[in-house]
């Protein structure tokens, strides 16, 4: 009977490294999720199976699966595109708050064994790592609520104390002795403290981080819930958990490290510090003024070019105006303009959330291309349309060494011969740094609401 | 039952952490985000391992929380791969019509 569970383990884990490899390019990334949820299915039927599930618990397991699923289910459906990142976040979660479950579980059982400690009961090394992924697994459930209550703009604060630093060193080192007091023990008080500790740890990381650095964080809390899950196999000895939670661990720990690059922040100071802290010293000012224009003349500069590239960010899904830009974007190509999207690694809210946001407006995506891929084209380029970005068009991340911004890779956007913005307001960007380009001779500003503007642009073409 | 113990675990997590790596590194950006979620989605594989601790459970506390590990596991599983699959439904190509 196990061999059967065991051989289905085996498959799932090929079926989940396939799944993700297959999930590395556009035409094959559908078939990749269906190996994976194949691999899915077969592993959670197959434990069915499994010696360790008893009849007496099986109506319990079936009630919460149910439960669990329809819940997700319902709301994965229901959720819109834009707030796909807190969306990921709450799944993450729930997978976090799972794996420190079963180690509460796992935990209580050693305590209740009467073999004098938890160590003792369950074996130091599966001690030892059940409490580590325990940890993990709790600080990425509550990290990654707070995570979902800021960016869905539940949660507005970012402070919860003075010197948080020391406050989070503070709760860790708690952690970590409580920790060694239910390695030693043989009583269940000391795991409640130790998951009340290790819950607050997740949410004094994660509150001061501020909305920009949130993907970022999130990414890293997939990660780590990947590894949680990884020693959750250990502890419990299942291959499965194993392989398919450090799969995860590795991937997510590199695409955190990809993202904190792109953005041009250290993983380390993202968890340690806020934005801003260090003083945006010396920042130059921006010379000339800003020279606005109405959606017309823009739609003009298009309509008569040879090649547009858009810059699209996330004001642009703000405003839900994608699909009038698609429209736009039709109309301009009727008029043999070379229309090209070009995306920052950090558009949108995480990597790769502006692409989602393309595509649901119906954008194929051999039209969108990453930051370095075009930003050689910006030279040969007409017009530079750009709506809803602007810290990764600003050029005193190139030039301004004062700038706080200094550093990070950007879209070349000023080398084009025209540069429109279109833009809500006169204020400055996410990070609250001016932005120069708006200052520059070839740039004209269009000021209102992009859903509004992208409509008149549609309308001027229309007439062209 | 094969025993999963000490040296021969640290050669599969190692195995494990270096697929994933080299799993990841071919990845496009403009597929970043369903990526992530789709990540997320197979460490909902954890359900299995909150079925087994809910499985040998016997005291009240633990049932209950091991019904939250299954209830979670089972969510985290489904919502991963419902948000995954809309995502990458969404992405076509402007060459050719696939479904």
């Amino acid at each position: 009977m196990s061999v059967v569970v065991q051989l289905s383990y085996f498959v799932a884990s090929i079926l989940f490294i396939f799944g993700l490899k297959a999930m590395s390019s556009p035409v094959t990334a559908r078939k990749g999720v269906m190996w994976a949820g194949v691999g899915m299915v077969v592993a959670t039927v197959a434990t069915f199976a499994h010696p360790s599930v008893g009849m007496e618990n099986i109506s319990l397991i079936l009630i919460a699966i149910v439960l669990g699923g329809a819940f997700a289910w319902y709301t994965a459906l229901k959720v819109q595109m834009t707030e796909m990142p807190q969306m990921v976040a709450v799944y993450n979660g729930l997978g976090g708050g799972s794996a420190g479950a079963i180690a509460a579980v796992s935990l209580l059982q050693g305590a209740r064994a009467d073999e004098g400690s938890v160590a003792a009961a369950m074996g130091s090394d599966a001690a030892a790592l059940g409490l580590l992924g325990a940890v993990i697994g709790s600080v990425a459930f509550s990290g990654s609520m707070i995570a979902w209550a800021k960016l869905d703009d539940r949660l507005k604060k970012s402070t919860l104390v003075e010197n948080h630093q020391w406050w989070n060193v503070a709760l860790a080192a708690a952690t970590l002795l409580l920790a060694i007091w239910v390695f030693n023990t043989g009583s269940g008080f000391p795991i409640l403290l130790f998951f009340i500790a290790a819950l607050a740890l997740g949410i004094f990381i994660t509150v001061p981080i501020g909305g920009a650095d949130m993907p970022v964080v999130i990414s890293l809390f997939n990660a780590l819930t990947g590894l949680a899950v990884g020693f959750k196999g250990y502890v419990l000895g299942n291959l499965a958990l194993i392989i398919a939670g450090t799969v995860v661990g590795a991937a997510g720990m590199l695409l955190t490290l990809l993202m904190a690059k792109a953005m041009n922040r250290s993983l380390m100071n993202i968890l340690f510090s806020g934005f801003g802290a260090a003083p945006a010293a010396a920042e130059s000012e921006s010379e000339g003024e800003m020279k606005e224009v109405g959606p017309a003349d823009g739609a003009y500069m298009m309509g008569y070019a040879d090649r547009v590239i858009i810059v699209p960010g996330y004001g642009l899904a703000v405003a839900q105006a994608q699909h009038k830009l698609w429209e736009m974007v039709e109309l301009l190509q009727k008029h043999d303009v070379d229309v090209k999207f070009a995306i920052h690694p950090v558009a949108g809210r995480m990597p790769g959330h502006m692409n989602v946001l393309l595509a649901e407006a119906g954008v194929p995506y051999d039209m969108i291309y990453d930051m370095d891929e075009i930003n050689e084209e910006f030279e040969d380029t007409d017009v530079v349309l750009i709506i809803g970005a602007n810290d990764v068009v600003n050029p005193a991340a190139r030039e301004d060494e004062g700038s706080a911004i200094y550093g990070m890779p950007i879209l070349n956007v000023d080398y084009a011969d025209q540069v429109l913005v279109v833009k809500r307001g006169r204020g400055a960007g996410f990070s609250g740094v001016e932005n120069k380009l708006f200052f520059r001779d070839n740039t004209r500003m269009v000021f209102g609401d992009a859903q509004k503007v992208v409509s008149e642009m549609v309308q001027t073409v229309k007439g062209m | 039952m094969i025993e999963v113990g000490g040296l021969v675990a640290l050669y599969v997590f190692m195995l494990a952490a270096v697929a994933g790596y080299e799993v990841i590194t071919r990845v496009p950006v403009i597929l970043h985000t369903p990526l992530m979620s789709g990540s997320n989605f197979i460490h909902g594989i954890v359900v299995v391992g909150a079925m087994v601790a809910l499985g040998v459970a016997e005291t009240p506390l633990e049932q209950a929380i091991g019904f939250i590990a299954v209830l979670l596991g089972a969510a985290n599983a489904v919502g991963g791969y419902v948000v995954t699959e809309r995502m990458l439904d969404m992405f076509k190509s402007s060459k050719k019509e696939d479904g």
